[in-house]
């Protein structure tokens, strides 16, 4: 059974009519890689999914459960999915261990002290437990970013949702950020990454969406995606001809 | 005729000055609490309920506080409700205060980055702990020079209350003037005492700015 099931997903502004009737399922444990160009609904999908934008037609079920545009389906859902963005957004008063411990206390309710338990047990799985006190200001942006990742980790979602996360990084800090991607794939979390990475597209999903003007254009496993792309519009993307 | 010394003009004013002070603090903690209020109905309420703050905010904030203050004096008289000075004054004041007050924090949470409300979301919160544990410990460091600021406003607002016949620093200038003729000195008297309560708040006012910008210029 999909874990992430997207069925004829429309989403329109105003008369700009962003996702043409999007469908994929995602299963459980699955690694998939969102790429095309910039301004063909990326980013709107990954949003729709958790809720930071409503649908106009379709349905989005995530482990079951129906999206509804209500604060208690949302919190449920969100409860579900994580997402990590391209600016990070971490909470510049808080520490990093206080980003971390934020949403558990106030959201799920757990006590100060689990919540710092699960805190730093997060922070050490991204490789920043000696950063549990240092404002986000003192990190570096790949830092920032981890930091961020093992926030979403710290609710327990069943799938993250990472919408080009390197893509604010300076190229240095970009491996740093991907290595600790990978290890969650490994693990077996259910990744669905909007990635201008190619190389780590090959290397690590399990499947490639190629989305060109609110549609899922191409679909498949890396390498017959990479490898024999259909259509011009993805050759060109890739650029191969 | 009893002469007034300096003195004795001094000491009435001072003594009447305390009730500007008074209704300054009344009108600020009030209209601060009101204002709150107001700010979360209009950041984060219905549709409905939002257009209802900000209308409410630009009523208050396009009339004459002089004509909000005849209206809570006299407006509540034609209703066979006795109003007295002192509580019209404070009414009309926390309600003028309101709007302000509402509409500085508004420019401040605007101010806050969208995607710490997105961040905040994506992590299951709901509005209110939005607000509470991530938008407005950001969004109160910008508010305090403003809001220090706007409370000048609101110290010199309440001279108006004297035209009701509340007896606060002004209305008592004028009384000590009939009784002395000695208007020079008086209102010499009354503007130094105004400037003596609003100067160090527009000065901390502009010291907790360039202290702010500092800040952010190290970020
Ligand atoms: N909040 C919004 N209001 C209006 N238009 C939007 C909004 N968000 C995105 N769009 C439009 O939707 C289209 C797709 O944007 P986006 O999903 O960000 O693309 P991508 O992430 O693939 O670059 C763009 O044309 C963009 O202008
Ligand atoms: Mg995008």
């Amino acid at each position: 059974m999909s874990l992430i099931a997207i069925t004829e997903v429309k989403k329109r502004f105003g008369d700009n009519e962003v996702l043409k009737g999007i469908s994929i399922d995602i299963a459980p444990g699955e690694v998939v890689a969102i790429i095309g160009r910039s301004g063909s609904g990326k980013s709107t999908l990954l949003r729709c999914i958790n809720g930071l934008e409503t649908i106009d037609e379709g349905s989005i079920v995530v482990a079951g459960a129906q999206f509804l545009p209500d604060e208690v389906h949302l919190k449920a859902l969100r409860l579900k999915v994580g997402m990590i963005f391209q600016q990070f957004n971490l909470f510049p008063h808080l520490t990093a261990g206080g980003n971390v411990m934020l949403s558990q206390m106030v959201v799920k309710k757990v006590p100060k002290k689990d919540a710092e338990a699960v805190a730093r047990k997060m922070l050490d799985r991204v490789g920043l437990a000696h950063k549990f006190d240092a404002l986000p200001d003192e990190l570096s942006g790949g830092q920032q970013q981890r930091v961020a990742i093992a926030r979403a980790l710290a609710m327990q979602p069943m799938a993250l949702l990472c919408d080009e996360i390197t893509s604010a990084l300076d190229p240095e800090l970009v491996a740093e950020v991907l290595a600790v991607v990978k290890e969650l794939a490994a693990e077996g979390m259910t990744l669905v990454m909007v990635t201008h990475e190619m190389r780590f597209a090959r290397d690590v999903c399990s499947r490639v969406v190629f989305m060109h003007q609110g549609r899922v254009h191409e679909i498949g496993a890396p390498e017959d995606v990479f490898a024999n792309p259909r259509t011009p519009e993805l050759r060109q993307f890739l650029g191969v001809q | 005729m009893t002469e007034f010394s300096f003195w004795d003009i001094l000491r009435n004013l001072l003594l009447a000055a305390r009730w500007t002070v008074v209704l300054s603090l009344v009108s600020f903690i009030g209209g601060g609490i009101v204002g709150a209020a107001l700010l979360f109905l209009r950041i984060g309420g219905r549709r409905g309920i939002q257009l209802l703050s900000r209308g409410y905010i630009q009523l208050f904030q396009g009339t004459p506080l002089l004509m909000q203050l005849f209206l809570a004096f006299f407006g509540l008289g034609l209703f066979g409700i006795d109003v007295p000075a002192w509580l019209a004054a404070c009414v009309a004041l926390v309600l003028w205060t309101a709007a302000f007050l509402a509409e500085i924090w508004r420019g401040c949470v605007e101010s806050i980055a969208k995607g710490q409300w997105e961040a905040s979301a994506s992590l299951g919160m709901g509005y209110l702990q939005q607000m509470r544990y991530v938008i407005l410990p950001q969004a109160l460091k910008v508010a305090v020079p403003p809001t220090v600021g706007f409370s000048v406003q609101v110290v010199k607002g309440t001279a108006l209350t004297s035209i009701i016949g509340f007896v606060e620093l002004s209305k008592a200038g004028s009384i000590v003037t009939n009784a002395t003729f000695q208007p020079f000195t008086v209102y010499g008297l009354v503007a130094l005492i105004y400037f003596a309560l609003c100067w160090p708040l527009s000065k901390s006012s502009q010291l907790l700015e360039r202290k702010l910008n500092v800040a952010h210029r190290n970020h």
